[in-house]
């Protein structure tokens, strides 16, 4: 079926479907909810106001056969950096979406009045209900009523309550083949949903399916496209210890922020890591193995049981375990894997809630190493809405500031992720320059100067970081507007099959002759329009900055500081 | 002379995770990882006190050697 726009007005709670723009037909994922928030949203706006607009759409190749293409791209304004916004995660909700040949959902405007929604989206279009039964309820909670009032093959987006009640750190949470949860994490654009009165949203593809231009071509690019995926030791690893296998190497190379990026080693690493994680999910009977959408053939995921065997979390992440773990100080995997599914249910952002209870230890709020107190903050503070619970759900750059603590990682007050950028020089170009604030998997430069994945980089070394940000900054544009998990890109960088045959899928899908350069030009203009946008909004080349400690306290055991001149930091945009 | 020797993920089945050697002067790595029974191109990434080195690094009395599979995440 022909590929629509459909748009939801909160203000009067109407709904449309609209014929796809010229300009958006070749554009998904990311590229299509970047240009519709620079083409509809007033860089100025209040990100929870009624001018914010949030977009949803799946990528170029979601809904096919395409190994991997299972992502669904978010956007809006952030509420917590002020920047433009995507966040994009696996679940069901990209292939659905395709399948009903929804392009894009674009949500705007506000409703008066204490009301909460609900959207359902099908072929024929989107739908607004009024939802009272699940509001103020978990994440968990929404996703097993509407398994029940619906059925339990639908689609579901929805936000807990972090998200209702409009913290910065709120996310938006996906459900998955099993009815457990992945999340478009970073930015808060949980509070953008719950800023619009939305509380979930559940798709249904009622048998619809992607039409593709060339089948044969399309069949057979996929063959190499997923052995080149299956073929590469990297997602050999991922399947067996999940993105955890990061804590051991990245404490080794001493660029594991520790004690609130005070260190670059963590006494407990050991104790924390994917290594011990693997073996700790087999003896219970979990799964080191789990996919997070169908399709995917790495399977980074996993089911991780408590002690008794029961299921505790999924999609257990290196960032997680290293933000609640190292940052806090925490070297006991039970507890962070309780943390994570709070934060699941609740519906945060574990590197934000996690980085600012680090923020906040240090400031004397709790200890560090205090997991039970962590863990009591979020179900009786955050979870309930106190002022306490408040102050944590609105980021580390904010606690930071009451606390009256200078050592606070964030860029463009979002929360930096876990690799110091003093020991490993690259990715803080990346945090610095990101559209979006820091956030490493704009431009992962750890490729290449910690796992030598597509050529080697010394991380403490400033030659050649600019570029090799820049480069693999305009990539992943592009692969993020095909629907395509990041993790693909290992294999593109190491393997001269793998991008070749994932141009020949996009080109048998539509029909099309798009080039190498092409995707590279696509990924060049995803970057200049949100950095329009940001410019737009107010931000200068002075924003893409580290903050002043990393400068001034040499961090062991390296005893290394971020030493880029704005200047050199400023040539990143020479494109 | 004595070097550390720290080994990741599967290279630790049937082997160990962290295990003093005592290896004659002007051994190389890449010896070291023969030694061990390790595939040279399974092996992803290698570090003598924390910082990258070659097969070809000639080892130091006391180093601490990391020896990793290919891995990745992020």
């Amino acid at each position: 079926m022909p590929e629509k726009i459909f748009r939801v007005n909160m203000t009067d709670l109407s709904t449309s479907i609209e014929a796809v723009p010229d300009n958006w037909s070749g554009l998904g994922g990311r590229g299509l909810t970047s240009t519709i928030v620079a083409a509809e949203v007033p860089p100025t706006c209040h990100p929870l106001g009624p001018n914010n607009k949030l977009i949803f759409a799946p990528g170029l190749l979601s809904g096919t056969a395409a190994a991997n293409s299972g992502r669904i791209s978010c956007g809006a304004k952030s509420p917590l950096t002020g920047t433009i916004k995507e966040a994009n995660a696996g679940g069901t909700s990209a292939q659905i979406m395709a399948k009903m040949g929804c392009k894009a959902l674009i949500i705007e405007g506000q409703p008066q009045g204490d009301s909460w929604y609900s959207l359902r989206l099908t072929p024929e279009g989107a739908s607004i209900e009024k939802e009272e039964k699940l509001i103020g309820k978990g994440n968990f909670a929404v996703v097993e009523a509407i398994g029940q009032r619906l059925s339990e093959s639908v689609g579901l987006m929805s936000i807990g309550q972090a998200g209702e009640m409009q913290m910065a750190a709120a996310n938006i949470s996906v459900k998955d083949p099993d009815g457990h949860l992945r999340s478009c994490g970073r930015g808060g654009l949980g509070a953008v949903m719950g800023s619009k009165k939305i509380k979930f949203i559940s798709l249904d593809a009622a048998g619809g399916k992607v039409e593709i231009a060339d089948m044969e071509k399309f069949r057979a690019a996929n063959k190499t496209f997923a052995k080149a995926l299956v073929d590469h030791p990297v997602s050999q690893a991922l399947g067996t210890y999940g993105t955890n296998v990061l804590v051991n190497i990245i404490n080794e190379a001493g660029g594991l922020p520790t004690r609130n990026f005070s260190k670059g080693q963590f006494d407990g690493h050991e104790q924390i890591s994917g290594e011990t994680m693997h073996d700790l999910i087999v003896e219970r009977g979990g799964k080191p193995k789990h996919n997070c959408h169908k399709g995917c053939v790495i399977n980074c995921s996993q089911i991780y049981n408590d002690s008794a065997g029961n299921f505790k979390t999924s999609g257990f992440e290196y960032e997680s375990i290293w933000a609640m773990g190292a940052d806090c100080a925490v070297d006991n995997l039970d507890k962070i894997a309780e943390m994570d599914h709070i934060l699941d249910d609740i519906g945060m952002d574990s590197i934000e809630t996690a980085v600012t209870f680090g923020v906040a230890m240090e400031g004397g709020m709790l200890k560090f190493g205090d997991s039970d107190e962590m863990i009591r903050i979020l179900k009786d503070e955050v979870a309930q809405g106190t002022p306490l619970g408040r102050i944590i759900g609105s980021g580390a750059g904010n606690v930071g500031k009451i606390y009256g603590v200078t050592r606070v990682p964030v860029v463009k007050n979002q929360a930096i992720p876990a690799y110091d950028p003093r020991a490993i020089k690259g990715i803080g170009i990346t945090y610095a320059t990101s559209t979006q604030g820091a956030d490493h998997t704009m431009g992962y430069t750890i490729a290449t100067e910690i796992l030598s994945v597509g050529g080697k980089a010394d991380p403490l070394s400033k030659e050649g970081q600019v570029e090799l940000s820049r480069n693999l900054q305009i990539a992943t544009a592009a692969i993020d507007s095909t629907g395509m998990c990041l993790f693909i890109a290992f294999a593109a960088l190491d393997n001269a099959t793998c991008l070749p045959a994932l141009i020949d899928m996009i080109n048998a899908r539509f029909g099309i002759n798009l080039t190498g350069a092409d995707v590279t030009n696509l990924g060049m203009n995803i970057l200049k329009t949100e950095h329009n946008f940001n410019l737009a909004a107010g931000f200068t080349n002075k924003d893409d900055r580290l903050p002043e400690f990393f400068a001034l306290e040499p961090i062991p055991p390296h005893n290394a500081v971020w030493d880029f001149s704005g200047e050199e930091i400023d040539t990143f945009w020479n494109f | 002379m004595q070097v550390q020797v720290k080994l990741f993920a599967f290279f630790r089945e049937g082997r160990f995770k962290e295990e003093g050697r005592e290896l004659a002067d002007n051994t190389m790595v890449g010896q070291v990882v023969d030694d061990l029974g390790i595939d040279r191109e399974e092996v992803g990434v290698l570090m003598i006190n924390s910082r990258h080195c070659q097969f070809e690094t000639v080892l130091q009395q006391n180093d601490i050697l990391a020896i990793f599979p290919v891995i990745g995440g992020g």
